[in-house]
């Protein structure tokens, strides 16, 4: 939380422009000897004195904190979410937060005592935590004839997953362990895992249900997936680094592993994760699906 | 961001908006009070123009496609820069100056767009503001000003936050302005006063101001009158003196060409001490007549600083009198002449043109025949006026070519200026140096403030002759056919159905009253504020000490008050921040209390999680904990805080305890 900073404030362009204006009135007045020219003329100067201060207390003490953000996947845009608390008893209005790096904006109008949350989309680029770093706060507001700004760096971070490529699912891996360990009601099922969707896979063995949960608005073709059957019983994915060629290098390799986790949750397996000196037991669901992606975004070779 | 990435990601930044009907109104409202004053001296089409641009304006804030294209406005722009060609023969110069400024908000009104251009309607709207007052700078002026920048700077405010409430947008205005006061004070006292003008002014700059002229024919002092202007305002120090003994001596006039009386040729001379009469001591507050005459009781016996004294008795200010002045004046009433005179002056004084009037000539040669010397024939004179039967009127006959003539004998009505000349004139052809003298004549107190007030309409001529052994004489021969001139006034001697002016009509005497208020806060207004110039300022400085600053030292003086009034504002502005919240400040000390135990809230910690972790790791202030947290919480989050939870609030933080 950041309270006290330091305000800059410089007339605007706009400001200038007032400033020659009241310089004009000012001559007219000597040169005509218009008492109320004076008093006109010094009335707006005081205006524009008045008009300072207040563009200095809008920002002055408003405090901001950095709210929580959601993880992205790599190529996305992480939205920081800044809430800014005005401790004051007057109302803020037109204060535009803009992220210093990306360029993002938003506008926000915090009222009396109360906060309000300012989002900024920043790109994602790589995976690994994102630091938000410098924010300017800028107004203009009462009368735009001055521009006061303020820097914040709020202790915020957005954790970003490498970005997910599609690929086919490994081939599932027997693993006795485990499968004796889970009950398994239908022996006569011959499932044996996923893999990606081909143009001649019979429809009857579409995983139909893993395809109800694509999002319809960034659906490839390659999120379908086909159902494999194996005469066995239990088998779990192991999605390992190991499995993809080393050819393709450490980042493809933790994006087809991204792309592999999405898949493998989507499809509603069960799936593990290994990575050199790092192994994550088969699960699945929410939580499970971002601790796969959490290690995958935090992953350091060693 | 470049703007149109900006406006791709729907953000758009408070100016570049489009104007929206509120702002317009209040644009509209600045303007129309800026500019409505000039609609007085605008011809008829540009007043119907500019209302045109404004109106259509207004059309394009619903249905921006209104919006005029770049060549149909260069086309308006020259439309009207011909117009105003054609009407006044000139671009510059005062009158078409300001048309040209009127115009212009006109357009600068039609090409804004966005809110970001809306400041130069307003920079606009503060021009026209100003440029009124070369015409009045009277109250209602100032408050209809006031009322124009208020507007202007309500727009400004709307347009910075267009998305606040209309109201609050108001407050803020108001609230810049209220601030704006106490700094424009200081500077209007302050800042150093420089006299103008800078440079030469427009030959036009001027006009339209009403007074006495430099020339005298029949008529035109009968025009003047019928203008309730004021002339000067009159603050005696001590006992006014009565009415009668008011003549309020202006140019002097010596040269008649047989219809109109001109000026002579005065030198500067020093003013000649006067023996008798009785001193009085006055201060005059004189309106602008774009002369450099000043007015004073007759006769004047101490002069201010400004002044010099002519050899026939007036006083003219070393500068055109072109703002309201005010000076400090003794006048010595009823005094005893000063017996010497120039003999080119006395020659000057019975100089007669030939050929004119020749029954007043044979006239004045009949008292000449008849009389011992000057003093008789002054003395038949006086007694034909007294029995002529001459009537006062402020619409005289025209007159032809023999003006004493036929006011003497054909027409026989007529106003000051007729019975002046003519009297004059039969002194001269008598062969007694006379002149006639030109000024004001009364003048009444106003009851509320007790101060005299002169108007155009007490303009008056009366005249003076030489009579050797005692000096000029003032002769009002006026008064004497219709003495009630001078004691009551133009109003009564006046038969009735004249011409005169609304507010001296007798039966408004209600109206006058009002007229006597409203005119006593004027007079304070032009003394204080309007009169406020670079011999105020020393005035006022050395009032407060200080004697012979120079520019220097006023502007530091200057900076240090606006140095303290801007630090004021800044106080100001801290004390709506740090209001210190009790329950804030209860649960901070909480807060502080627990992490010195080790129990520090991290930041996204709420109360309630905090709370009972603190309870879990401090058992033994567990009971006290949990009912700190429940009261901070209802009265942080609940519906209704009353007084008494935040007193035990306090006193459980104050005495909690970890044993």
């Amino acid at each position: 939380m950041l309270g006290h900073r330091r305000v800059y404030i410089v007339p605007s362009r706009l400001g200038f422009f007032f400033g020659g204006t009241l310089t004009i009135l000012l001559i007219g007045s000597i040169n005509y000897a218009l008492s109320l020219g004076f008093a006109l003329t010094f009335l707006l100067a005081g205006m524009g004195i008045a008009a300072m201060v207040q563009t200095t207390r809008n920002l002055a003490r408003l405090s901001v904190r950095a709210g929580r953000s959601d993880a992205v996947f790599a190529g996305d845009a992480a939205r920081f979410r800044l809430a800014m608390a005005n401790a004051g008893d007057f109302d803020r209005p037109e204060i535009l937060v803009r992220h210093l790096g990306s360029g993002a904006q938003q506008s926000v109008d915090v009222a009396a005592s109360d906060s309000a949350e300012a989002v900024l989309p920043v790109p994602a680029q790589r995976r690994g935590w994102l630091p938000l770093g410098r924010v300017m706060l800028e107004t203009r507001f009462p009368v735009g004839l001055f521009r006061a700004w303020s820097y914040v760096e709020p202790d915020c971070r957005c954790l970003v997953y490498p970005r997910p490529v599609a690929s086919a699912l490994p081939p599932p891996a027997p693993n006795a362990q485990a499968g004796g360990a889970r009950a398994h009601a239908q022996g006569s099922d011959d499932f044996s895992g996923l893999r990606a969707y081909q143009p001649a896979d019979s429809p009857r063995h579409v995983a139909w249900k893993s395809v109800a949960r694509i999002d319809t608005q960034h659906a490839r073709s390659d999120d379908m997936l086909t159902k494999q059957f194996a005469g066995d019983a239990i088998v779990e994915l192991w999605l390992s680094l190991s499995d993809l060629p080393a050819s393709l290098g450490l980042e493809q390799r933790l994006s087809r592993l991204a792309g592999w986790v999405l898949a493998a949750e989507r499809a509603g397996a069960l799936y593990g994760l290994r990575l050199p000196g790092i192994q994550l037991d088969p699960g699945r669901g929410e939580a499970h699906r971002a601790a796969c992606l959490e290690t995958l975004a935090l992953y350091k070779p060693a | 961001m470049k703007q149109n990435e900006l406006a791709r990601h729907g953000i758009v930044l408070p100016g570049q908006r489009p104007i929206a009907w509120r702002e317009y109104a209040m644009l509209l409202a600045g303007l129309l009070l800026a500019a409505g004053p000039h609609a007085l001296r605008a011809p008829w089409w540009l007043i119907l123009f500019t209302l045109f641009l404004y109106a259509w304006r207004g059309l394009a804030v619903s249905n921006r496609s209104l919006l005029p294209s770049r060549w149909l406005l260069v086309a308006i722009v020259a439309l009207g820069m011909a117009g105003i060609w054609l009407q006044y023969r000139a671009i510059f110069g005062r009158t078409p100056g300001l048309m040209l400024l009127v115009l212009f908000s006109g357009l600068k009104m039609l090409e804004t767009r966005h809110q970001r251009d809306a400041a130069a309607v307003v920079f606009l709207t503060w021009f026209l503001a100003i440029t009124s007052f070369l015409y009045t700078q009277s109250i209602p002026t100032a408050i209809g000003m006031c009322a124009a920048v208020a507007a202007s700077v309500a727009a400004l405010v709307s347009c910075a936050a267009p998305r606040r409430a209309p109201r609050a947008n108001l407050r803020t205005a108001w609230m810049l302005l209220g601030q704006a006061v106490p700094a424009a004070l200081v500077l209007f006292l302050l800042f150093p006063r420089v006299q103008g003008p800078l440079w030469g002014l427009p030959q036009d700059a001027f006009t339209g101001v009403t007074g006495l002229s430099d020339s005298m024919a029949p008529g035109n002092l009968s025009q003047l009158t019928l203008s309730d202007a004021i002339a000067f305002r009159v603050d005696f120090h001590g006992e006014a003196p009565r009415r009668r003994a008011l003549y309020w001596r202006g140019p002097v006039l010596w040269d008649f060409d047989g219809r109109t009386w001109r000026l002579g040729n005065p030198r500067l001379a020093d003013l000649e001490p006067r023996a008798g009469g009785t001193r009085v001591e006055y201060s005059v507050l004189m309106e602008p007549h774009n002369r450099n005459w000043l007015f004073a009781l007759e006769m004047p016996a101490s002069l201010p600083p400004q002044a010099r004294y002519l050899d026939d008795g007036q006083i003219i200010s070393l500068a055109q009198v072109r703002s309201r002045i005010s000076y400090e004046i003794a006048s010595t009433i009823e005094s005893e002449p000063n017996p010497s005179e120039t003999f080119l002056a006395l020659e000057r004084a019975r100089r007669l043109p030939p050929g004119f009037n020749p029954r007043a000539r044979s006239l004045a040669e009949s008292w000449r025949a008849a009389s011992a010397g000057d003093t008789e024939v002054l003395a038949r004179a006086i007694e034909y006026f007294r029995g002529a039967r001459l009537q006062y009127t402020t619409e005289p006959a025209l007159l032809g070519r023999d003006s004493v003539d036929e006011f003497l004998y054909d027409t026989r009505e007529g106003f000051c200026e007729h019975f002046s000349s003519a009297f004059v004139f039969l002194m001269r052809a008598a062969g007694i140096p006379a002149r006639v003298v030109t000024g004001y004549q009364g003048g009444d107190m106003n009851p509320v403030d007790g101060k005299f007030t002169v108007r155009q309409s007490d303009a008056h001529a009366w005249s003076e002759v030489f009579i050797i052994g005692r000096g000029w004489i003032r002769v009002d021969p006026t008064v004497l056919s219709v003495p009630l001139r001078l004691d009551a006034g133009l109003a009564r001697a006046l038969p009735a159905g004249n011409a005169m002016p609304l507010l001296m009509r007798p039966e408004l005497e209600w109206l006058r009253g009002l007229r006597y208020n409203w005119e006593a806060l004027a007079h304070q207004w032009n003394l204080l504020v309007l009169g406020y110039n670079p011999d105020r300022q020393r005035e006022l400085l050395s009032l407060l000490g200080v004697r012979g600053a120079d520019w220097l030292e006023l502007t530091s003086a200057l900076m240090a008050v606006l140095g303290a009034f801007v630090l004021g504002l800044f106080a100001w502005m801290l004390h709506g921040m740090v209001r210190p919240d009790p329950v804030q400040k209860s649960w901070d000390q909480f807060c502080r209390k627990l992490g010195e135990r080790g129990v520090t809230r991290s930041p996204n910690e709420g109360p309630r999680d905090y709370s009972e972790r603190a309870a879990r790791s401090l058992p033994s202030a567990k009971d006290s904990i949990q009912r700190i947290a429940a009261l901070y919480m209802g009265l942080r989050y609940g519906r209704s805080a009353a007084e008494t939870e935040v007193v035990e609030l306090r006193r459980r933080v104050k005495e909690l305890e970890f044993g």
